[in-house]
């Protein structure tokens, strides 16, 4: 710094220096004209005109003059600084940074044992182009998803065609190609800076891992599971990779590392790569114990999000809901013949694997009207946040709010959408929903076929049925399926072909060999291999959706949602409520009870479920927000995504691919109250 | 804010200083003083440093303008403006033959060759402290500028083992990107992928065999799996869509990917164990583009000297900025030392020996005309007319034949006039010529002043013995080379010492695959003169030194001369001579011959050179150099043709425009 101050010093300095020589020089014809005698007037005149003259036009050019000064002075000092900054050594002294896990264990001699396949999730894996309309001439193998998203903005309604897939078959619209980018560029960062996987391919690296013993299976995360293998061979792809890994690294098996959806996509590709060929990979029963050592799942949504409602009822989360709140009109009204809500809406619909995340085991799992798991239950940060606002006030009712959570006003997640006040009204009160009855009024009237052409089969829907859905009425996760397929029959047709939300009965049932179940893990079973290790590793205590509050918005106009998030309605004030959003347990987009049933419940021990008994381990990451901003995203978090960064989690997956068991890394780790959750839940093993 | 104020006070100080200092004058004229004062004091404030910053804020502001202008207009503008000046543009051949129904068929393996493939830091020292899955090799090579030691300590490789050194690991990048540019604009495989990808071609069908080239092709294996992952990746393309692989090296790509065909039916502990049809059963065609299959002479003026026909021009044109000392960076001995530790480039040593390249008085290319009017115009006239001048003048062959020869006159001179002493006599490592080279490793630190003058004294040297030179000036390097790669020709293929991996990458040493149905192409650009053989000359001696370089003072008698700036050049694509790119296609694959077993087929395709018309078309549609034929519409129309189902019958059989085949026929190989 020092140095850029006396550089600035000279800059002041040298003007003066210069501007006391001119005015020297200037002076001194004047006097020789005065040592003349010889004074002519018009001489002077005439200099004094020019010199106004000049006067003027240097006025007139100061203002322009100024910023390109401004912006001059400020280029140079910003390159000055880059250059000081490229010249500073890479580590400063005294700036220390934390040891990654990846140093550490090197040091205590770990080295890289067995090959590690990680599967990415769902949005956070990047898109490149390989066939396009015109508009988006140009574009061909750059990314249209991931990266700076620089398309979008530059060119929104051609960057929407090209992501959108085809809303009858699910796959490419005619003349387009968007693929996955392949290799461990499709996922490490999602956009720059935004780490997804960078920072545990980095650890990994410290202890020997590189390209032959890494592998990304990167996937297209918009279509369906089965989707891919038929467009792709992607789980073909995938097959042959871990298979070549396991006999090029001396015949060790793979551990995998899924993310998020991923953990879905890898439960279904158990299933594909064991089952016969037409319709699976033809591995044989084997293959699984051949060649898997540990299914280390990050994040995973075993058992769907409520987010994925909200999604596909209305294309919002709480995020934009909140938006919306703060700037109803941005976000409705034409920008520039944009229409984000209605078009991202369209979007979404199009893609199936968004049907996957639709919350699945039914009542059973998610509750009914009046019960669900979650009741009852104490959360840390909902005391956390009472206990922060002003503090003597608070005081006394921060004992009852603790309480009020669970004793004075039970929250009904069960009811994961609800309308008005249908979200606390006893369930004798709440009307069902005759969907038969709904879809017949459908048919009949086709209110708004002029509108556009975005494609969100609102548009086919008579006025009657939409206020009919929304009249006081409370849906479950089972309901919701029906509701859905009110909404918006095309869609959930297309996803119910492809994944299945319910709970099998009877596993041995023929029609579970179909592959729709096999994502499902409450109606697959596990593959017959007792040395194959599952873990659930996630975040908690953040705040996550799990059941929304509706209203309904006039649909009087055309191309607009009819229904959206009620940030204004009142709950019950107990901090597991906020802006329209019951709040539950997790790390942001997961609840736990989704993460965690299975491990702590559905497949712990021999189960139905787990017929060969695999060992299950939960490892529970609580969350702590980054203490500085240099911390970045922090170390510690439980975020979902941000997760990917956390230290211990990155310690745990390094330690087991370096060839440690559940047992030696400490077996279970468990924050959360997950294990008397799933004890609540009634389910048949 | 403060610094403004201050700058304002100080200025009035001076100024009322300068008042001071300046004589009482008249009231009239006081009044325009004081005008003048004021318009200098604002004029004054434009001072050097702000006129600077007001440039530069211009400058940027325009610049700004103008990025904003081009990025707001539609992508097609360029497109209209070269359509302006030069008329409408052909369609891009991808386009052309999907409009006439070509659509993807087999799908298709990329082997790229030497040093285009990009390369990433995996482990590295602490000097390269943020590099990690950063481009090292390829991309805009930045480290090479920020931190050049750190670059050549991490790129070179272990001199005794050529594989990693301890600590370091810098790995090949996955997938197409790793070859597709170079460097920013400097395309390599990007064109020929968009069209593919126009007929229907993504990634599921295309498959870029990426591997570390800086290694010895057995040492990818032993290392990285690379032709496991390969061999797994092929399987995987032809079971998923259910029709054979075409396979399309490029330069040294060709070499390692005939050695993988031998490598993969080879069996297990050196080969891959994939049985004796495997390349019948996986592989439809391999279209070889511009391949060195018997190696290239500038392979040896790279390891003698680090230089080749460039670096010597260069250095002429520089010749302290290149042999001194910048920054403690002696480039050139660098430069010596990171390749001499890379093994593949030894896989480029002319092969085949004098029988292939001529011995010291023949060749197969003699009587080539260097004239550039050849290249120009093709008419009958100019030829005829040529052809009664050269009647009058007793024609001057070139004795291409003696690839590295010291002094001009002696490459003239006929073998029998040259006074040889053998520089085998010479003594060699007892008294070093120069020991205080710090850690420059180039081997020439260890021979003595005499077995210089020794190595100088032999004066010409074949493709045979050229072998030998390298043998006594760099030991270690082709100790190491010798292990892994071989350079003659087979006496009798059945010879069981034939099975060692040393010998697959060889094609005079080979069989090829039994796979009768397989094709067999040699692609490549003709009409540019290419370096054959070398003028060399000692370099004066001095503290840490390359002691043998290219002089490049030797030049012909006139422009039609075959020698300029010390090197001989004949016809090819700028970096590998016709003979080498086609001779196995023209005559040693050509039917069943013993190299050929099965008798696959083999064509010989030929691009001749044009040079790009005008600065808007780049490296041009229709080049024929090494690398820019990548670009080239008639080669990227042949390889879609394939891709999509042809044969090479159906393509025209061979197109050849150089005399290819007549120099194949002097060659006395049996066959």
């Amino acid at each position: 710094m020092g140095s850029i101050l006396r550089f600035r010093q000279l800059c002041y300095v040298e003007p003066v220096k210069i501007s006391s020589l001119i005015n020297q020089k200037s002076y001194e014809p004047a006097k020789n004209d005065e040592v003349g005698g010889v004074p002519n007037v018009d001489d002077v005149f005439e200099k004094e005109n020019k010199k106004r003259k000049t006067k003027r036009q240097t006025r007139e050019w100061r203002f322009v003059d100024n910023c390109c000064w401004v912006i001059g002075y400020l280029c140079t000092t910003w390159w000055l600084l880059m250059f000081m900054y490229n010249c500073l050594p890479v580590a400063l002294p005294g700036f220390q940074v934390p040891e990654s896990p990846g140093v550490r264990f090197k040091r205590e001699g770990l080295t890289a044992l067995h090959p590690v396949v990680l599967v990415p999730g769902i949005v956070t894996g990047g898109l490149e182009l390989w066939e396009g309309k015109p508009c988006a001439e140009g574009l061909f193998r750059k990314r249209l998803w991931g990266g700076s998203f620089s398309e979008l903005f530059r060119r929104p309604l051609c960057w929407l065609e090209h992501l959108s897939l085809d809303s009858e078959t699910g796959l490419d619209p005619e003349g387009i190609r968007v693929r996955a980018i392949p290799g461990l560029v499709a996922a490490d960062y999602f956009a720059p800076g935004y780490f997804v996987w960078a920072v545990l391919i980095e650890n990994l690296a410290r202890i020997g891992y590189e390209g032959k013993n890494m592998h990304m299976a990167a996937y297209d995360w918009r279509i369906s599971f089965q989707n891919t293998e038929v467009r792709d061979q992607t789980l073909n792809r995938l097959k042959a990779k871990i298979e070549l890994m396991y006999a090029t690294n001396g015949n060790k098996k793979v551990v995998v590392v899924p993310h998020s959806m991923g953990a879905i996509y890898f439960l279904h590709f158990l299933k594909w790569v064991e089952s016969p060929p037409p319709m699976g990979g033809g591995g044989g029963p084997g293959w699984c114990a051949k060649h898997i050592k540990a299914v280390m799942n990050i994040g995973p949504t075993f058992l769907g999000v409520p987010k994925a409602v909200s999604n596909y009822f209305s294309a919002e989360a709480k995020d934009i809901a909140n938006i919306r709140a703060m700037a109803p009109g941005l976000l409705d009204s034409d920008i520039l013949g944009f229409q984000t809500l209605k078009h991202s809406l369209r979007l979404s619909r199009t893609w199936d694997t968004i049907g996957s995340l639709i919350p699945k085991g039914g009542e059973t799992i998610w509750g009914n009207l009046d019960w669900s798991p979650e009741e009852g239950c104490n959360y840390d940060w909902a005391k956390k946040r009472l206990q922060y606002p002003s503090s003597s006030e608070n005081n006394s009712t921060n004992n009852d709010a603790k309480r009020g959570c669970r004793v004075v006003e039970p929250v009904k997640y069960g009811r994961i959408i609800s309308f008005g006040k249908a979200s606390q009204m006893p369930s004798s009160l709440l009307q069902s929903l005759d969907i038969k009855k709904l879809q017949r009024s459908s048919i009949l009237k086709n209110a708004s076929s002029t509108c556009g052409e975005i494609w969100s089969e609102y548009d086919e829907m008579s006025r009657e049925s939409i206020k009919e859905v929304a009249d006081n009425k409370a849906y479950t996760a089972r309901t919701l399926l029906d509701l859905l397929s009110s909404v918006a029959p095309k869609m959930m047709r297309r996803v119910e072909a492809q994944f299945s939300h319910g709970l099998a009965d009877n596993l041995d049932d023929p029609k579970y060999s179909h592959f729709k179940y096999w994502s499902n893990p409450l109606e697959t079973k596990l593959p017959d291999a007792p040395d194959v290790e599952i873990y659930c590793l996630y975040g908690v205590g953040i705040p996550t959706e799990r059941s929304y509050i509706y209203k309904l918005v006039s649909t009087e106009k055309c191309n607009i949602i009819p229904y959206r998030i009620d940030s204004s309605a009142e709950g019950s004030e107990n901090g597991c409520y906020d802006g329209g959003v019951y709040m539950v347990d997790g790390d942001q987009s997961v609840p736990v009870l989704s993460a965690g049933f299975m491990c702590a419940k559905g497949w712990k021990g021999q189960t139905r479920f787990n017929p060969s008994g695999m060992p299950t381990y939960i490892r529970e990451y609580q969350h702590k927000p980054p203490s500085s901003i240099l911390e970045g995203r922090g170390t510690e978090s439980g975020g979902h995504v941000a997760i990917m960064g956390n230290v211990a989690l990155i310690q745990d997956v390094m330690s087991v691919a370096a060839g440690a068991t559940g047992e030696e890394i400490g077996g279970d780790r468990i924050y959360s109250d997950i294990l008397k959750m799933s004890e609540r839940v009634n389910i048949q093993l | 804010m403060s610094l403004l104020r201050r700058r304002k006070g100080s200025e009035n100080d001076i100024d009322s200083n300068t008042t001071h200092d300046s004589e009482p004058i008249d009231d009239e004229d006081l009044k325009t003083e004081k005008a003048r004062r004021e318009k200098t004091k604002k004029k004054n404030k434009w001072g050097c440093a702000d006129s600077c910053c007001w440039l530069i804020g211009c400058i940027c502001s325009v610049w700004w303008i103008l990025l904003f202008s081009y990025n707001a207009l539609p992508a097609s503008i360029p497109q209209y403006v070269a359509e302006a000046i030069t008329g409408p543009l052909p369609d891009p051949p991808g386009v052309k033959l999907y409009k006439e129904g070509l659509r993807v068929k087999h799908p298709v393996v990329f082997v790229p060759g030497i040093v285009t493939g990009g390369l990433e830091l995996w482990e590295g020292h602490n000097c390269a402290e943020g590099l990690f899955r950063k481009r090292l090799w390829g991309g805009t090579f930045g480290e090479v500028y920020k931190r050049p030691l750190c670059w050549v300590e991490h790129l070179s490789l272990d001199n005794e083992t050529g594989l990693d050194p301890p600590g370091i690991r810098v790995r090949p990048v996955s997938g197409l990107v790793a070859a597709d540019y170079f460097a920013p604009g400097y395309f390599v495989w990007a064109v020929l992928i968009a069209n593919l990808a126009r007929i229907g071609y993504e990634e599921k069908t295309m498959y870029m065999a990426a591997y570390d080239w800086r290694i010895s092709f057995q040492n990818t294996e032993v290392r990285d799996q690379t032709m496991s992952r390969i061999k797994s990746n092929i399987e995987l393309m032809v079971k998923t869509n259910g029709k054979k692989v075409v396979v399309i090296p490029h330069s040294m790509g060709t070499l390692y990917f005939l050695h993988f065909m031998k490598w993969v039916e080879a069996p297990a502990p050196m080969g891959g164990g994939g049985g004796p049809d495997w390349c019948a059963k996986h592989i439809k065609a391999v279209l070889n583009i511009g391949a060195p299959f018997l190696g290239v002479p500038k392979a040896v003026a790279g390891i003698f000297s680090a230089e080749a026909k460039d670096i010597a021009v260069a250095r002429a044109f520089a010749p302290v900025v290149l042999d001194n000392d910048i920054f403690g960076f002696q480039t050139l001995q660098h430069m010596m030392r990171m390749t001499r530790t890379w093994d593949s480039t030894m896989s480029m040593i002319p092969k085949g020996g004098e029988t292939i390249w001529g011995t010291l008085d023949w060749s197969p290319e003699d009587g080539y005309d260097c004239s550039p009017k050849r290249q120009k115009n093709n008419d009958t006239k100019a030829v005829r007319q040529r052809d009664q001048g050269n009647r009058d003048l007793p024609l001057k062959s070139v004795n291409y034949g003696r690839i590295i020869s010291f002094g001009k006159d002696v490459t003239e001179a006929h073998s029998s006039k040259i006074e040889r002493t053998d520089f085998k006599n010479a003594i060699t490592a007892n008294n070093l010529a120069n020991t205080t080279c710090n850690d420059v490793w180039t081997e020439y630190n260890e021979m003595s002043i005499g077995a210089i003058r020794a190595v100088a004294d032999q004066k010409v040297y074949t493709a045979g013995s050229v072998l030998d030179l390298l043998n006594f000036v760099a030991p270690k390097l082709m100790t190491r080379g010798s292990a892994h790669f071989s350079y003659g020709i087979a006496d009798n293929l059945d010879d069981p010492k034939y099975e060692h991996y040393k010998y697959w990458s060889n094609p005079l040493e080979t069989t090829l695959p039994n796979a009768p149905n397989m094709e067999i192409y040699s692609m490549y650009g003709v009409g540019i003169p290419t370096e054959r053989a070398y003028v060399y000359k000692l370099s004066p001696p001095s503290e840490c030194y390359i002691p043998f370089q290219i002089d490049n003072s030797a030049e012909g008698e006139n422009e039609d001369s075959c020698l300029s700036g010390g090197v001989y050049t004949v016809d090819g694509d700028e970096t590998i001579p016709a003979l080498s790119a086609g001779f196995m296609s023209a005559k040693g694959w050509r039917g069943k011959t013993r190299f050929n077993p099965s008798g696959i087929r083999t064509y010989i395709r030929e691009y001749n050179h044009a040079p790009p018309a005008n600065l808007l078309e780049g490296r041009g549609t229709q080049s024929g150099a090494h690398v820019d034929i990548m670009g080239n519409f008639a080669l990227i129309e042949d390889i879609l043709q394939v891709a999509a189902g042809a044969t090479g019958e159906e393509l025209g059989r061979d197109r050849v425009y150089s005399n290819i085949f007549k120099w194949s026929e002097k060659i006395n190989l049996k066959l």
